[in-house]
C-alpha cells in the first residue's frame, strides 16, 4: 500500500506516456497527503507538476480540478493543464500539471506583517468559498498549508484543492486540528458549515500557530478557553462561536459579521489613538503571543490606517 | 453490478500471535468468502518487533485489505483511512472485473487513457459513498494493549462518524480476543452507530495470549452465518433484507 512518489532530482526529464510532453524539474515545491508537487519547465512555461503515491487519488483530483475549471468564471484553484504517465521501468505513475501559482506560504505572510492581515486573508476567502458553496462543492481540508498568498495586492489563492467533495458526501481528506469530528463538533458530511469550522480553526491556528491537541475536555470548551485567552482572537468570540457550532450555514453570513468586527476594531483603534494600551497588552500577553519588539509594534500600529483602506478595496471588490 | 453490501474485518492488535493457526490462512480464507481484512498495529512509542509487523501485513495482504503500523496518536485518523480506502480498494476490483468483461482479460482501469480514467473513479467514488458496509472489529485485549485501549476506543467513535457521513447504511460489531471461554467475546452486537463505547473495554480480563489466528476465524465464522442467514430469510420472505434505499 506505501507506495512512493518518484524523487524527481532537478534537473532530470520526464516525458509523458499518452501525449508524449516533455518536462525538466526545476525544483520540489511542496508534499502532500497524496503526492509531491514539483515546478518544471514546459513548452507553454513554468508549470506545477505533481505526481501522486497512488494513481486513484491522482485521478480523483483530476476530477476535482476539471470540474472546478468548469465553475472559474473566478480563479479559486490553480487550472488544470494535463493529465499523463510516468513510466519507471515496470511501474506507472499518474501526474498531473497545473497552472503554477508564484506566492507565498500563508504563515511567512503573517509572521512578516502581522496577525491583522490573517483578518484581511479570512475575509477573502469566506469570499471564495461562498462560490465554491455556490457551485455545489466543499473545499474539505482547509488549512493554512493548503493555502498561497499571492503578492501585490496580496490574495489568498487556494494551493491544494484535492480535499474538495461534492456537496452531501462524506468527506475523506482531513486534518483533526481542522476538522470539527476530531473536536466532537460534527460529522464529516461535505455541507458549507464543515468549511466554516474549518476557517474558524484557521483563525485560531493565526493566533496559536503550533497549534493544541484537545486532551480530555470537551472540545468547544477547549476552543472556548483558547478564544478568550488570546488578545487578537477576543473580539471575533462571537463570529468563532457560531462557526464552531456549525450555526452559520452560508460563507456570506461569516464573512458580513467578520467584516464588521474588523472594521469596529480597527476605528476603535484610530479614534483612541491607543498605541500604548496595545504595547501593555502585549507585554501581557507575551507567553501566549511570543516575543515582539516595541517598533515592530508601532510599525503595526502605523499600517492599520493603510489596512482599513485595503479592507474598503477588498469590500469594494467582493 | 452488484455490490449491495461489503465487508470488512478489522483487526486491531500490537504484537504477534503466539497460539493457535496461522493468522494470514485464516485472511485467505475470509478474502475467498469476498470479506475483507484489514489490520492495524498500534504501538505506544518505539517500534514493533519485525515479526509483528511483517505479520500484520501478512494478515492483510492476505485478506485483500490493507495493513498499517501506528502510534496511538495517529490511531483515529489510520483507522477511518484504512477503513474507506478498502472499501475503494474493492469496488475498484469490482469494477476492473466489469471492465475486463468489456475491454478483454488484459485491460485494468489503469490501462486506460487518464482522460476515461476519470469516469471510471467517479463511478467507483459513487458506490462508496452509497454502498452498504458491515464491519466486524476485532481488538486485540491482551495484556500489552491494555495501555492502548483507551486511543482504541476514541479511534472507532471516530470511525464511526467518518462512516455515517456517507449515504449507504452501516453495521458494526465488536468483539475482544482472547475471550473468556471461546476465542473471542463480543462486546458490543450488531449496530448502526458506535457511540455507546464508554468502559466497553471493561469487562476484559487480560491475558498474555495472544490467539490472533482463531479469533480471526471465530470472526468469519460469525460473518458467513450471518450472510447465510440472510440469505435463507430473504429468499422465504425478503424479510431482514438491510439494503437501505439510498436515492
Amino acid at each position: 500500500m506505501k507506495r512512493q512518489a518518484p524523487e524527481l532530482i532537478p534537473g532530470t526529464k520526464l516525458t509523458g506516456k499518452w501525449h508524449g510532453q516533455t518536462y525538466r524539474v526545476i525544483k520540489k515545491l511542496g508534499q502532500g497527503a497524496t503526492g509531491t508537487v514539483f515546478l518544471v519547465e514546459s513548452e507553454r512555461g513554468p508549470l506545477a507538476l505533481k505526481i501522486g503515491h497512488e494513481n486513484p487519488s491522482i485521478t480523483s483530483e483530476v476530477n476535482v480540478l476539471q470540474r472546478f475549471s468548469k465553475v472559474q468564471d473566478v480563479k479559486l484553484g490553480p487550472s488544470l493543464i494535463e493529465t499523463d504517465d510516468l513510466k519507471i521501468g515496470d511501474e506507472s505513475f499518474a501526474f498531473y500539471t497545473m497552472e503554477y501559482i508564484r506566492g507565498a506560504p500563508f504563515f511567512s505572510h503573517i509572521n512578516k506583517y502581522g496577525k491583522e492581515w490573517g483578518s484581511i486573508f479570512i475575509v477573502q476567502l469566506l469570499g471564495d468559498l461562498d462560490r465554491l458553496h455556490q457551485a455545489s462543492w466543499v473545499f474539505g481540508d482547509l488549512k493554512p498549508d493548503n493555502l498561497l498568498i499571492t503578492s501585490s495586492p496580496p490574495r489568498v489563492r487556494w494551493f491544494d484543492v484535492g480535499g474538495t467533495t461534492l456537496m452531501g458526501r462524506s468527506i475523506k481528506e482531513y486534518t483533526e486540528f481542522f476538522d470539527r469530528g476530531y473536536w466532537g463538533l460534527g460529522d464529516r458530511k461535505a455541507e458549507p458549515s464543515y468549511d466554516l469550522f474549518s476557517v474558524a480553526m484557521v483563525m485560531i491556528n493565526i493566533a496559536y500557530p503550533h497549534r493544541f491537541e484537545k486532551g480530555q475536555a470537551e472540545g468547544l470548551e477547549i476552543l472556548t478557553e483558547r478564544i478568550e485567552a488570546h488578545t487578537w482572537l477576543r473580539p471575533y468570540r462571537k463570529v468563532l462561536r457560531t462557526a464552531l457550532l456549525g450555526r452559520y450555514t452560508d460563507a456570506q453570513l461569516m464573512k458580513k459579521d467578520m467584516m464588521e468586527i474588523i472594521s469596529e476594531t480597527d476605528s476603535k483603534k484610530r479614534f483612541s489613538s491607543s498605541t500604548k494600551n496595545r504595547m501593555k497588552q502585549g507585554k501581557q500577553f507575551k507567553k501566549t503571543e511570543g516575543k515582539r519588539g516595541n517598533v515592530w509594534d508601532a510599525m503595526l500600529a502605523a499600517s492599520f490606517i493603510i489596512l482599513a483602506s485595503v479592507l474598503y478595496w477588498v469590500g469594494q471588490l467582493m | 453490478m452488484s455490490v449491495a453490501t461489503l465487508r470488512q474485518i478489522l483487526l486491531i492488535t500490537d504484537g504477534c500471535s503466539n497460539h493457535g493457526e496461522d493468522p494470514s490462512m485464516v485472511a485467505s480464507l475470509a478474502h475467498e468468502e469476498g470479506i475483507t481484512v484489514n489490520v492495524i498495529g498500534i504501538l505506544d512509542q518505539g517500534s514493533m518487533s519485525q515479526e509483528g509487523e511483517r505479520e500484520v501485513e501478512q494478515i492483510a495482504l492476505a485478506g485483500g485489505g490493507i495493513s498499517q503500523v501506528v502510534y496511538t496518536k495517529q490511531l483515529a485518523q489510520t483507522v477511518q483511512m484504512v477503513t474507506r480506502q478498502a472499501m475503494t480498494q474493492t469496488l475498484q476490483g469490482v469494477v476492473n472485473k466489469e471492465l475486463q468483461g468489456i475491454l478483454g482479460e488484459q485491460s485494468e482501469w489503469e490501462d486506460l487513457p487518464p482522460d476515461q480514467r476519470g469516469e471510471v473513479l467517479e463511478v467507483v467514488d459513487d458506490l462508496g459513498e452509497s454502498v452498504q458496509l458491515e464491519l466486524f472489529i476485532l481488538v486485540d485485549t491482551s495484556a500489552s494493549m491494555k495501555t492502548k485501549l483507551q486511543s482504541v476506543q476514541e479511534a472507532l467513535r471516530d470511525l464511526s462518524i467518518s462512516l455515517q457521513s456517507r449515504e449507504g447504511g452501516n453495521l458494526f460489531t465488536l468483539s475482544g480476543f482472547p475471550g473468556k471461554r471461546k476465542e473471542i467475546d463480543q462486546l458490543l452486537n450488531w449496530t448502526p452507530k458506535l457511540d455507546s463505547l464508554t468502559n466497553v473495554f471493561r469487562k476484559m480480563t487480560p491475558s498474555g495470549v495472544t490467539p490472533t489466528g482463531p479469533a480471526l476465524k471465530a470472526a468469519l465464522n460469525q460473518m458467513t452465518k450471518r450472510k447465510q442467514r440472510r440469505q435463507l430469510l430473504s429468499e422465504s420472505s425478503g424479510g431482514e433484507d438491510v439494503e437501505e434505499a439510498s436515492s
